[in-house]
């Protein structure tokens, strides 16, 4: 495409400095762009900002504790009950979002409620709750202690750092269930017989759908995250960048994530939610909103991307997910999963989001705030995330 | 509505006189009725507006407690994250997720206490409260 506007992040900065800049979020640049063109909008607009709130598991908190006196190296740590891990410096632990008490019954009693996990932990400590620490150590001549039982607050941690490995998937599959019996999985309850579709995206409002090649987002982008401030840290695992697209450029599969990390104690409870899925497991669920940069056309047609236009594969999740299979039973827009019904296979299937878009569109409004007041500035990213455009194929990534 | 049977009135047949008795049309929905155990039933009254209430007062003076209905599943709107998870579980469509919003209402009129949205809410914003 003629590429006629060209600007430079350092003068979108300066103009959010001024508060001058121009900002809307990736649901209002669409009709903008519709009424008006993509020369006009990119001349015109400097921002978009993007948000979603959903279920992110690979998710969790480096804590480092403090020392007691006498001081401990601790080798077994609960939090609340819940089980974190101590295979690191002496008193820093790693708590994940799908850890469980050791008490739990888990899938014992089908299907298991999950109510307690390491996503409920890091919500009370973020909302400034009392937590109980019990830690044990095999003890040293430098950390002499055995054991540790003590309560304590966000507030009273040296550090905390959230520290998500996987955040923000660039499109997932839809699922629903072909078999006789109900199932119970992390996209939720799936009634038997194509019963319901379940799917978890935030789609035109996503981050990564609206920037599909990367060419803003990448190692040091600065984001909203849980409420405060955060950075993406790294792309993150199961990046798969070659996943097929549609001719868009926008995946219709799964394909870029994100690893991102901010400093817990200026994050809000609001955006970091512990969660339970019957018979599946606990999790959090996480409220990320990144911010695009105007900097050409290109970029704004690929943030003006509307639901219509991109598509999630139906994957059957009683059999062809669990064994691995790829089979794919269809695709769908995800302007015809948020109407509330898909037609599979001959039958109107009823949809469900895991993912709130709701929320979303809340964090890319506080964003657009945030960037309008100058409040917050972009950052160029140290690289942007690896991006292959050969296409390759990778099957069974999902 | 929900009645609450007492252990000590539970055999009683109860439900048999607000036919005979106040006229009342019944069609019962649910229950978990045991000998000698509390128990309770989940049933649609219909009928004159005085029949009812003193089909109600006679309930009441049996020592079965009389609730409407959508008292007993409540919706902790503050916990709500708008998911919409739970639109597709609810079989009376009390909960649906409304367009273009994109926000969970819970209709408690079309609510039945089948109990399916305490465990498919993922942030536990359903509560049975009995």
């Amino acid at each position: 495409m003629l590429i006629l506007v060209k600007k430079t992040l350092e003068a979108i900065n300066e103009k959010i400095r001024a508060g001058e800049a121009v900002v809307l979020t990736a649901e209002e640049i669409i009709s903008m762009v519709s009424e008006r063109g993509i020369e006009e909008t990119a001349a015109t607009v400097d921002v978009v900002t993007t948000g979603t709130f959903g279920p992110m598991c690979s998710s969790g908190v480096f804590l480092n504790m403090g020392h007691p006196k006498p001081r401990i190296k601790m080798n077994n740590v609960h939090l609340n009950g819940v089980e974190a891990y101590a295979g690191l410096a002496a008193v820093d632990v790693y708590l994940g979002a799908t850890s469980l008490p050791n008490a739990d019954p888990a899938n014992k009693v089908f299907p298991g409620e999950f109510n307690y996990g390491g996503g409920h932990v890091i919500e009370d400590l973020v909302a400034g709750k009392e937590i109980l620490l019990e830690a044990t150590a095999y003890g040293t001549d430098c950390y002499p202690r055995q054991s540790l039982e003590k309560k304590f607050r966000l507030e009273e941690l040296p550090q905390a750092i959230l520290f998500n490995p996987r955040n923000a998937y660039q499109n997932y599959s839809v699922a629903v269930n072909l078999s006789d019996r109900t199932i119970y999985t992390y996209m939720g309850i799936l009634k038997p017989r194509l019963g319901n579709a379940n799917y978890s995206t935030s789609g035109q409002l996503s981050p990564l759908l609206n920037d599909p090649y990367y060419r803003t987002i990448g190692m040091g982008s600065k984001i909203f995250l849980g409420g405060g401030v955060g950075y993406v840290a790294w792309h993150g695992t199961q990046h798969s960048p070659w996943a097929t697209r549609s001719p868009n450029g926008v995946p219709n599969t799964g394909a870029g994530t994100l690893a991102v990390t901010g400093d817990l104690k200026q994050m809000s409870p609001q955006w970091l939610r512990g969660i339970s899925f019957l018979g599946y497991g606990a999790s959090l669920m996480v409220g990320i909103g990144i911010p695009i940069p105007i900097l050409d056309e290109e970029i704004l047609k690929f943030v003006a991307v509307s639901d219509e236009e991109i598509f999630a594969p139906v994957i059957d999740f009683s059999e062809a997910y669990p064994q691995g299979t790829g089979e794919v039973i269809g695709e769908v827009s995800y302007a015809d999963l948020r109407k509330g019904e898909i037609t599979i296979k001959d039958k109107v299937v009823p949809t469900a989001p895991l993912s709130s878009y709701h929320g979303a569109r809340v964090i890319a409004g506080i964003l657009k705030d945030w960037i309008s007041r100058g409040e917050f500035l972009l950052s160029k990213p140290v690289f942007t995330l690896p991006c292959d455009k050969e296409g390759i194929n990778y099957n069974g990534m999902l | 509505m929900v009645l609450h049977f007492p252990s000590t009135v539970v055999e009683q047949p109860s439900t048999y006189h607000l036919v005979k008795d106040y006229n009342l049309m019944i069609n019962i929905l649910k229950a978990n009725i045991n000998p000698r155990k509390e128990g309770f039933i989940v049933v649609e009254i219909s009928g004159e507006k005085q029949d009812f209430s003193a089909g109600v007062a006679f309930l009441q003076s049996r020592g079965i407690k009389v609730h409407p209905l959508e008292q007993e599943i409540v919706w902790v709107e503050e916990r709500c994250t708008h998911c919409g998870a739970c639109s597709v579980i609810c079989p009376t469509g009390a909960l649906v997720l409304e367009r273009p919003d994109m926000k969970v209402r819970f209709i408690g009129e079309k609510c039945i206490v089948c109990e399916h949205c305490i465990k498919a809410c993922p942030v536990r914003a359903m509560e049975a409260r009995y």
